[in-house]
């Protein structure tokens, strides 16, 4: 593997994970500054309500209290107004999110007050002398009620904020062609990121008047909302992104960066506001729950014939995503099959609820629940073998997908479910009321934006005088390694060692525009944009060398701060026929040719969607990959015990093997949690699991090692023909756990997660029938 | 503000090794404590209710939850934080690339006696992604093996169960804990 690399592909330790492990990293929470002042946030404990009376008189009076803000006290108080996917069919949006609630709240923990005090326990203190009246308001809490006519109104007078829909073929004809027919509903839930770190930040206004947050920010693109609130110009407000202790989607929104603006702006003094994790539970979106059913049939030579899918997924009580992931719920509805006769409806739908938005798998792993549900209990019918079945429908390169769109990279399927299986082992045995039982699934996953959205990222990269190189890269690092891949990508362009270039990352007002850190775009725009950012600095020092010696350009190497003269860089005969690089980088500096570039590139545009059907690509490429999981099930209680489990991806090229794995054993960890114990309850619009004793995640006793297999088939459209990994790896994981459980015990769980309750009723289900 | 500083008490207690004395109100968390008043950051706040583990520390060799403990009920005993288990690291020893499965062997490039041996083996094994857990994490290891020198996977997972990584999904920090084990063997 990646053998004619020095760097790509190896396994690379940076320089921040050793400063993870003696624990020197200064996360958002970590930083301080003189004089500075600790926030709250005060939220609404109703779910749909107007407010009588706002009374913030007491709390402004007590000693140590420094400011205290509400809605009439924000300059503009709108925020979040970006509804791109929004389709114009069901009507143009009001669903405009308030920064802090003004005369009605429409889900509990909606923000109403901010405090600023000395310290934090004074801040705590204040929230309890704020004084509110309400009024309920009708609501609702069902999204499937919530379509119709009757129901209360969220905002304006349609609770459905999105809706999309696939047509191709003649979807009659296909079910005519099927000689078996599987028709099933499934539902998915809210899921929690729960990453360990709480949303946190610090801001403060620096001596030129620039309102700064140095906050875990996925997007620190957010400066310019802040500015439109503050009503600032964007360059007043400066977003210094910090190392993020997880994200997965959680820090993509708007979390503490508005809050922390307007307190600096109006306090005049640096603030701290950092979310408890009771807050991060209640008041911070989650992952959209689903309704799906889907109907899907097979001749019984196992040819896909049909499939039709109506999804409808719960915005919350606010807009912000929802539409986008359902955009990518209804392309990825289909699974990674090719199926000539698809209908796909979909909508999102307002509600009472906790707001939903951005959480890594985007849409795509809800309906992979589904339609590998779906494709095993075909499998079933047909008595077919579930992997030849699928083999004989997976898409490859050259085939066209739903939404008319040709697979361009390679689709390794057949190899990823076989490895999968395979790095499963022997079977274990079980016994009277323990089951042992193996399933797989298989999915696809798109890498970078959608492509009418024009997304580019832009890299910075010179040689300094001693031929070392500094990186710059607005692209925030979550965690997954986002900046050691720009340092690896660097190096090897520029032949030089790891450790002789310095990436720089993250800062609005410093680093050039690359982006978000979200939808598996950072490698694959960053990575690219800092490939091409190198690849101009060294023509500039080759094209040099070349005017220095008089030899042509392609005919030099560059390596190890050397510019080679030969084809044969290592002979020792050729030792005399080589220039040092620093050489010619002080013969450039000398003719003014600075060894340095700003590059930009930009993923493949299509033209903006205009009607609620999608005909034309959408994603640049997708990422193809199988999970497979044994599990044992104790049919006296319903407990699963997940025995062995594995994880197979094309990740095309690995820049670094270890974050590959790392990101594939960690997005399997956050499926196998959404399919077997991710439970976030609401009731009547309250939320019930604030905690993490309440909202349990997978512990080291929970999961047993996961196995990884890394294809690469140099066909992605990253760096190196890298694809993306970060979400992708997640997608795979509930249906592979759920398609296992129904091999061990003949059951079928339609709503994840399969806790063990779940699992007891629908065996008792079963022994009664 | 008074009524919140009454009642401060002076207590004595060794951290990292080194005997300090304070004043500390009854109701200050350990972790507040050592994070506000000895800048010792590596403890993280997670939940605040002892169920992510970010804020362990070590309390007389045995790990515990700083958020769960009043400092004042600490005076005489002895703390150890993720800063306290290094063995004099700096910022100066450089990371770097190495073929698969070699990285960083000790004594290369970091070098012999900068990191704690579960420390160094966090980073070669792939066991850190985000780093928000780590310290919490490898303060739960060094108690397991401070104990039991030689554990099996399963003795790894019952010692940090109480440790939530939600990055990783775990594989990587039990082999990283077995082979600082190793290591620490033949030491």
């Amino acid at each position: 593997m990646s053998e004619q690399y020095r760097i790509i592909g190896k396994r690379i330790g940076g320089l921040d994970e050793k400063d993870k492990v003696l624990g020197n990293v200064i996360f958002a929470e970590d930083y301080t500054l003189p004089g500075m002042l600790h926030a709250r946030v005060f939220r609404s404990t109703r779910a749909s309500a107007l407010i009588k009376r706002l009374d913030l008189t007491r709390a402004k009076a007590l000693d140590g209290v420094v400011c205290v803000l509400s809605a009439e006290d924000v300059p503009n108080n709108e925020s979040v107004k970006n509804v791109v996917g929004q389709t114009t069919e069901v009507g143009l949006l009001e669903a405009t999110n308030q920064v802090l609630a003004r005369d009605r709240v429409r889900f509990y923990g909606e923000a109403i007050a901010l405090v600023a005090a000395e310290n934090l326990d004074i801040a705590e203190e204040a929230l309890e002398l704020i004084e509110i009246e309400y009024e309920d308001l009708p609501a609702i809490f069902d999204p499937l009620e919530a379509r119709k006519p009757g129901a209360p109104k969220i905002h304006g007078d349609n609770n459905i904020i999105s809706a999309w829909k696939i047509r191709k073929g003649d979807i009659e004809k296909g079910f005519a062609q099927a000689d078996v027919i599987v028709e099933k509903s499934y539902r998915t839930p809210r899921q929690e990121h729960a990453h360990i770190e709480p949303e946190s930040g610090v801001s403060w206004i620096d001596d030129m008047g620039v309102v700064n947050i140095r906050y875990a920010a996925q997007v620190i693109e957010h400066y310019r909302d802040v500015a439109a609130v503050l009503g600032l110009p964007d360059s007043r407000v400066r977003v210094i992104g910090t190392i993020i202790g997880g994200g997965f989607g959680g820090k993509e929104d708007i979390t503490v960066e508005i809050f922390l603006g307007l307190l600096a702006w109006k306090s005049g003094r640096p603030v701290k506001l950092t979310y408890t994790r009771e807050e991060m539970g209640f008041a911070r979106h989650k992952r959209p729950p689903y309704y799906l059913h889907y109907k899907t049939g097979a001749t019984k030579d196992g040819k896909l014939t049909a499939m039709e899918a109506k999804l409808v997924s719960d915005a919350g009580a606010y807009v912000y995503l929802s539409p986008w992931i359902l955009i990518y719920s209804t392309v990825h509805a289909t699974g990674p099959y090719f199926i000539p006769n698809v209908k796909v409806d979909a909508n999102s739908v307002l509600t009472n609820n906790i707001m939903t938005s951005a959480f890594r798998g985007f849409g795509g792993m809800e309906v992979a629940f589904a339609y590998e549900s779906q494709m095993d209990e075909l499998a079933r019918k047909l008595t077919m073998d579930p992997l030849e079945f699928r083999k004989k429908n997976f898409l490859k390169k050259g085939d066209e997908t739903a939404n008319f769109q040709t697979i361009t990279s390679e689709a390794l399927l057949p190899e990823a479910a076989s490895k999968a299986l395979a790095a499963l082992g022997g079977k274990g045995k079980g016994s009277k009321h323990k089951k042992v039982g193996r399933g797989f699934a298989c999915s696809w996953q798109s890498y970078g934006r959608m492509t009418y959205l024009h997304d580019t990222s832009n890299a910075w990269v010179n040689l300094e005088m001693d031929g070392s190189s500094v990186v710059r890269s607005g692209i925030p690092d979550l965690g997954g390694g986002q900046r050691e891949s720009l340092r690896a990508i660097v190096a090897e362009i520029l032949g030089l060692k790891l450790d002789e270039v310095h990436v720089i990352s993250t800062d609005s007002q410093v680093t050039p525009p690359a982006g978000t850190v979200t939808a598996t775009r950072a490698l694959y725009m960053s990575g690219n944009a800092a490939r091409l950012a190198a690849e101009n600095v060294r023509k500039i020092i080759l094209d040099q060398a070349s005017a220095m010696v008089g030899v042509a350009p392609e005919k030099l190497k560059l390596k190890s701060k050397q510019v080679y003269l030969a084809e044969n860089q290592a002979g020792p005969e050729n030792q005399a026929k080589k220039l040092s690089l620093v050489e010619v980088i002080k013969s450039c500096a000398a003719q003014g040719k600075i060894p340095q570039s700003l590059a930009t590139f930009k993923a493949p545009f299509t033209e903006p969607i205009t009607t609620d059907l999608i005909r034309d690509p959408v994603f640049a490429d997708f990422t193809f990959g199988a999970q497979a999981a044994e599990v044992e099930v104790d049919t006296e209680t319903g407990e699963v015990k997940l025995l062995k489990y594995s994880t197979a991806y094309d990740i095309g090229q690995a820049i670094n093997l270890n974050r590959v794995e790392g990101q594939m054993e960690g997005g399997a960890a956050q499926g196998i949690g959404f399919g077997l114990m991710e439970d976030y309850i609401e009731e009547e619009g309250i939320p019930l699991t604030w905690n993490l004793h309440e909202y349990l995640v997978p512990t080291s006793k929970d999961l047993p090692d996961i196995e990884t297999v890394v294809l690469e088939s140099r066909s992605g459209k990253g760096p190196f023909g890298a694809k993306g990994i970060g979400e992708p790896a997640i997608t795979a994981a509930a249906p592979a756990v759920i398609n296992a459980i129904r091999d061990a015990i003949g059951v079928r769980i339609y709503h994840v997660p399969a806790t063990a309750e779940r699992i007891f009723r629908a065996l008792k289900g079963k022994r009664e029938k | 503000m008074d009524v919140i500083c009454a009642g401060k008490r002076s207590i004595t207690l060794k951290i990292n090794g080194r005997e300090r004395s304070l004043e500390v109100r009854p109701n200050e968390i350990l972790l507040n404590m050592l994070r506000e008043r000895f800048n010792l950051m590596g403890s993280k706040y997670g939940c605040g209710i002892g169920e992510c583990g970010a804020c362990t520390v070590l309390l007389n060799g045995r790990a515990v939850l700083s958020c769960q403990i009043l400092a004042i009920s600490v005076a005489g005993q002895e703390i150890t934080t993720i800063e306290g288990i290094s063995r004099g690291a700096s910022h100066s020893s450089h990371a770097g690339t190495a073929p698969a499965g070699t990285l960083h062997p000790a004594g290369t490039l970091h070098p012999a006696g900068t990191l704690h041996p579960l420390q160094a083996a966090f980073i070669e094994e792939g066991a850190v992604q985000c780093g928000f857990c780590t310290p919490g994490m490898i303060i739960s290891a060094k108690a397991l093996l401070d104990k039991n020198p030689d554990p099996n996977n399963e003795q790894i997972k019952e010692a940090i169960r109480g440790n939530m990584c939600r990055c990783t999904g775990y594989t990587n920090i039990i082999s990283a804990v077995k082979s600082a084990a190793k290591r620490m063997l033949k030491e």
